[in-house]
Order: structure tokens, then sequence, then C-alpha cells
């Protein structure tokens, strides 16, 4: 059958060669995919199977966790975290790391707190002001990093200290200022949630948004006379995506629902995604990550990549601070303190996102904060104290560090990209 | 394929498209370059020869705008220019194969390929750029199997052939290849050589760098002989190799020369 087919279409442009083991349809897929994990190129792969267990784990100890009631919470939870540990994505992308983002997003809640509550002035502005402050961070970084190689993590961790002690003083005597419940900030952080109906219509769309994109890719593709996926393996694709958002809102719809910071933090992560993989920036970012001496010959301005990613790094971090006093409805001394900083590193890197540059996704960050997020809620039900959560979520990171150098050894012996 | 022949008619034959003048460059106390000059014509193809450390790849590297030379002009097309960063090479149609590659490992052949000049750079052109790939590697006769995998699954040779192809995306006008048959098999070799002939014949101008004398007659016009970052003689492809190596290493009394001759008398006494 399959040699039919081959006899009356000529082979696509791009499988022309005889080394190739040519194959479509759902084998050659689920092969290749199983070629992929055996290399060392392991995907999400290892994650989903990691929450899975904790959610198995945390589920047996206690009934409470995968309650639509705490899995609400849990994702809004995540949210400004997780957006830092978007940012941290595009710093280690480069190669680079950014170790002051706690203290930059506590940074940033003061000045919110400072300039909204203190004197006063517009919510938008004092929101302005904080991320323009957070992209300033970004600018000197990368002043530091390009211009006098200092290395980034003495940079940042020089960063660290000091925007902690400029969020103390702005804090002053009390170390707290509280945000008023009413304002917007607030009120979208924790009471802002998606009308039933809309979170259906969102699912919906996003599944047949995949499905279209994919199709015309697969149809331009075609045309140019290059293989390209199946029409049923797409449908396939979207019907997943599609039933499995549409069961998790369902079961979230159960309790509060969708929240509208959730869905911000994935419309964040998409775009993101977007302007790694589809634009000449993202481009140029894993090129620098991979070999940056290479991107610079190749014409790439690599100062500019540098500084675009310390910015946009530093300006996610401001957002994420802000967010998480709005989440508290206070800023104090202990926004972006303690285990913030970490949290976000280790949910980029969890979630995929190598700490040697050139390999990783936005997606890693959603993925990433999920894990952390997970374990932090479930040891707090357990009513474990910091100490553990501490020790657990610093177990974890290093397990993901290590799966992340093995794997990239493996690589390397498989003939993939290190 | 643009064809990089169009608008030629600028510069008149014979008139050198690239010179360099009194070109200097230093790092610290070493002298990579001391005043060196370098022409090289449209349709023509200089092969750059010297010993290890002569300052060849230093010469590339300043051509490309990676290095920036402390004294000396560049002319290109009749114009004096400053090449300040390998972006100004480009934009002038300088296009370099570097001795180590400079290629993204992580990156697959397409996106090498199109590195610092994708298409639709707010909306990649992911189609276009793969076909116009598959083209450049035909034209090389390629033995790549597929574009879609990351350069570091390549042979040293594919990888040498991919920054080949490199080079004739766009609009070059020159081409400077540093050692561009250094890890190439009998048959790439050949191929690479083929390649060099019809640039020449596209009416391009060729630098190329080699060790190996073989390949340089095979395609050289002229050959340029550097010694301890200086100009040590330009030879025409005829000349005797002996000749050439003696400038390359300094003396006609030199350990290549008394090898060969030791070769010669011991066939001679059998
Ligand atoms: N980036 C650099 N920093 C300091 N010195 C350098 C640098 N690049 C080259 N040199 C020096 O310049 C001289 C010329 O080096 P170059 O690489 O140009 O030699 P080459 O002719 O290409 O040699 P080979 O045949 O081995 O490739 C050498 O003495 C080298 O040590
Ligand atoms: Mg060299």
């Amino acid at each position: 059958m399959a040699d039919v087919r081959a006899a009356e279409t000529p082979a696509p442009l791009d499988l022309l060669d005889e080394r190739l083991r040519r194959g479509d349809g759902w084998r050659a897929v689920a092969g290749g995919l199983w070629q992929r994990v055996r290399s060392g190129d392991l995907g999400a792969l290892p994650i989903v199977l990691g929450l899975v267990v904790i959610w198995t784990v945390f589920q047996s100890l206690n009934s409470v966790f995968l309650s639509s009631a705490n899995l609400v919470n849990l994702l809004m939870e995540s949210a400004s975290v997780g957006i830092i540990a978007l940012g941290v994505v595009c710093v280690l992308l480069v190669g680079q790391i950014d170790l002051s983002v706690g203290s930059v997003s506590g940074l940033s809640a003061a000045l919110t707190a400072v300039t909204f509550v203190t004197h006063g002035w517009p919510l938008l502005l004092s929101m302005a002001a904080a991320l323009g402050a957070g992209a300033l961070v970004g600018v000197v970084y990368a002043q530091m990093v390009t211009r006098l190689g200092v290395p980034s993590f003495v940079a940042t961790l020089a960063g660290l200290l000091s925007f902690l002690g400029i969020q103390l003083w702005l804090l002053g005597d009390t170390g707290a200022i509280n945000l008023p419940f009413e304002s917007d900030l607030v009120h979208f952080a924790q009471l802002a949630f998606l009308p039933e109906w809309l979170s259906y219509v969102l699912v919906v769309v996003a599944a047949g948004w995949l499905f279209a994109t994919g199709y015309g890719l697969a149809r331009t593709r075609r045309a140019a006379g290059l293989s390209a996926r199946s029409t049923s393996l797409l449908v396939a694709r979207s019907t997943a995506v599609l039933l499995g958002l549409g069961f998790a809102v369902w079961y979230l719809n159960r309790a509060r629902g969708v929240g509208w910071l959730f869905v911000s933090f994935v419309a964040l992560v998409l775009v993101l995604h977007y302007a790694l993989t589809r634009t000449g920036w993202g481009r140029s970012v894993f090129a620098v990550g991979g070999n940056a001496e290479a991107a610079r010959r190749a014409g790439i301005n690599v100062r500019r990549v540098y500084t675009s990613v310390f910015v946009l790094c530093s300006t996610l971090a401001a957002l994420g601070g802000m967010i998480a006093a709005a989440r508290l409805a206070a800023a104090n001394q202990a926004t972006g303190a303690g285990d913030v900083n970490l949290n976000a590193i280790a949910a980029a890197v969890i979630g995929g996102t190598s700490l040697f540059g050139g390999r990783g996704s936005a997606f890693s960050a959603l993925l990433g904060i999920l894990v952390i997020q997970s374990i932090s809620n479930g040891l707090t039900l357990l009513d474990l104290d910091s100490s553990f959560r501490f020790i657990i979520t610093g177990l974890v990171l290093a397990l993901a560090v290590t799966l992340d150098s093995v794997a990239r050894r493996s690589r390397v012996a498989h003939g993939r990209a290190a | 394929m643009n064809d990089p022949v169009k608008d030629q008619a600028a510069v008149p034959e014979g008139r050198p498209i690239l010179s360099l003048r009194g070109v200097s460059k230093n790092f610290g106390a070493v002298a990579a370059l001391t005043e060196v000059d370098l022409d090289v014509a449209p349709g023509e193809v200089v092969a750059v020869v010297g010993d290890n450390g002569a300052g060849k790849s230093t010469l590339v590297k300043v051509l490309a705008g990676v290095h920036r030379p402390d004294a000396g002009t560049l002319t290109f097309a009749d114009r004096e220019v400053t090449v300040t960063s390998p972006a100004d090479a480009h934009a002038l149609g300088i296009a370099t194969v570097f001795q180590d590659l400079a290629l993204c490992e992580n990156l697959n052949v397409v996106q090498n390929l199109f590195l610092g000049r994708e298409l639709r750079r707010a909306r990649l052109d992911e189609v276009t750029m793969e076909i116009r790939s598959w083209e450049l590697l035909r034209q090389l006769s390629a033995k790549i199997p597929t574009v879609r995998v990351p350069v570091a699954s390549l042979s040293g040779g594919q990888r040498q052939t991919v920054a080949i192809a490199r080079t004739l995306l766009g609009d070059p006008r020159v081409i400077v290849l540093d050692e561009p048959t250094a890890a190439l098999g009998v048959a790439q070799t050949a191929e690479v050589l083929n390649l060099i002939e019809r640039l020449r014949e596209r009416g391009l101008g060729v630098i190329m760098i080699s060790h190996n004398m073989e390949d340089v007659r095979a395609v050289a016009d002229r050959v340029v002989v550097l010694r301890l970052g200086r100009n040590n003689g330009v030879f025409d492809a005829e000349a005797p190799t002996e000749e050439i190596v003696a400038a390359m290493i300094g003396a006609s009394d030199n350990v290549v020369s008394r090898r060969a001759g030791r070769a010669r008398s011991v066939k001679g006494e059998a």
C-alpha cells in the first residue's frame, strides 16, 4: 500500500537522500520520537512524567491536593514566579544567568506600592515606573557584561544584594505597604476569573488555531515539494489538545474557574514562544547561545542580543514582583526574597532549558513552575514547614540539572547538538 | 539563487575588485601582519600560501571584518572602504569561510545557512529558506541527508560544505576561503575545486588559503606568499613548487628541498 503511493507521487524534495529511512504516518512518528528520547533529546517527557509522579504522591497523601479548588489556587500562585522564570529562560538561552530576579521583583513590588499607595500616583503610572526600573536594571547588566566583560553571575549577584537593599530602604521602618483591596491590580490578581463560557471558547479557539496553523504550514510545504505532516496527524493533535484543555477547564470550573492572571501568564508564554521560534530575534538568541563568536561573524549584533535578553529578563522579573505583591495585597520585605530567586531559575531548568545555552523553550517556564508550585503547594497541605520545602525543591533542582547534564552528554555521543 | 554576475560591469576587466595596501595587524607584541598588499580581480582565483602562523587566517579575518587592521587601506570596487564589523563585509559582498567554520552547532543546516539574513524577520519564511537551502546544497553536490538536523550531527566535511554553501547566499562578489578543503575527502575536495572554478567563471573574485600545493596549482591564477606576516613574493601558478616553497620557508636550502633531494638521490641509487 505504502509502496504504491510512493510510486505514484514523487518523493518530497527533502527526503530524496537514500540514507534517510523514509516513512510517514503513525509508526514513523512514534519511532522518531523514541529515537529522539534515546539519544538524549528528551523534550518535555521527563517533566510530564515528573508531574504525574508528584501529583500521584501528593494526592495519595492528602486527597485535597487534586481538588478543583486547590488546583485553581495552585495555578493562580504559579503565575508570578512563572513570569519571572520566562525571563530566566531567555537569559539561559544565550548562555548567561541572572541571579537577581528575586530582588528585582521585590524592588518592583516596593516601587509600585510606594508610588501608588504612599504618593498616590495613578496605578498604570506606578506600574510603568516599576517596569521601567526593571528594564533599566537589565540595561546596566548588559553594559557590564558586554562592555566590561564582567561575568553575568557576578554582575547579577552584586545586583541581588544592592536591589534588596533598595527594596528595604523604600519600604521604610514598617517594612510593608498594603495595597488597597479595591485596586484593579489586586482585583486582577485575586478575583478576576473567566466566565465559564469564555473559558470553553478559548479552548476551542486554541485547538482550532493549532490545527489551522499546522494545516496551513503543511499545505505550503506540500505545494513547495517538501515533506509535511499528514492531516490525520494534525487532526489528532488538535483533538488531543481540545480534549485535554477542555477537561482541565471543566475541572477548574467546578471551583472558581480559570483566572485571568493565569490566562495572561499563558498568553505571555505563547508570545515568547512565537518570538523565540518564529522571528529573526529568536533565531539570533539561539545562535548567540550556541556559539557567540559564530553569531558575530554571521553579522549578528551580539551586544544587542545580550542587551535585549537582559532587559527582557529584568522587566519580566519586575512584572512578576508586582503580581506577587498583588496576590498578597501587600509589598513587604519578604516579597521576592527567600526562595523566589531559586524557584524561578529552577523552574526554567526543570522545564528543560539548558544551563549551557542554546537549548530550551518558553514552555519550560510553564511546565517548570507547575512542578515547583505543585511541590510547594503539596508540602504546605501536608503542614510541613518551609525547611522541607527548601530541601525538596533543592533536591528537585539538583535532579533536573543532573538530567540536563547527562542528557547533554548523551546528545553529544549521539551527534545531536550539545 | 540570485545570479551574482549581474552587475559586474561596474568593474572594468582586469581591475581589482578588492585590494589591500599596507595592511598591518598586531596582537600585543606579535606583529601578525606587516604592510601586506593583496589584489583580487573579478574572475580571478588568488591563492595565499605560507607556513603555519604566517598570518593567513589573520588576513582573512581582516577581510571579513572580524579584526580591525591597525594600519593600511582596503579598496573595494574602486572605493576606499572601512570594514569594522562582519556585517560591513557582508554588505560589501565579501563572504568568508573561516578556518574554524564558525557554525552554530545547536542550529540546523537551514538555520545556519541563513543565520543573520533570515527571510522575513518578523515571521520567518521557513519554507522558502528550506527550498533555497536544498538548491544551494545540490549546487555543491553536497552529501547531506537532511537539512533539519543540528549541525552538530554532521561530519567534518559536511560541515565544511555547509560553511561554503553559506557564502553563496546573498550577492557575494568576493569569496574568501580559509583552508576550505582541509577536512574534505578526495571527491569532496574535487567538488570544492570545481566550485571555485565555477565561481571564477561567474566573475567572482576568490581568495583561497591552502597548505596543499596540488590544490593551489589546480585552480589558482596567482599565488601570493606570506612569510612571518609579510608579503614574500607573487608567483603565477606555473612557477615551480620549489620556488614557492622557498619563498614560504625563507631559503632555497630548506627542510623541504633537502627532503626532496634525499628522496631523489635514494631513487637514483636504486
Ligand atoms: N586572536 C589572536 N590573539 C593573539 N595572537 C593571535 C591571534 N590570532 C592570531 N595570532 C597570532 O598571529 C600569528 C598569525 O596567526 P594566523 O592564525 O594568521 O596564522 P596562519 O597563517 O593562519 O597559520 P595556520 O596555517 O596554522 O592556520 C600567529 O603568531 C598567532 O599566534
Ligand atoms: Mg590559519
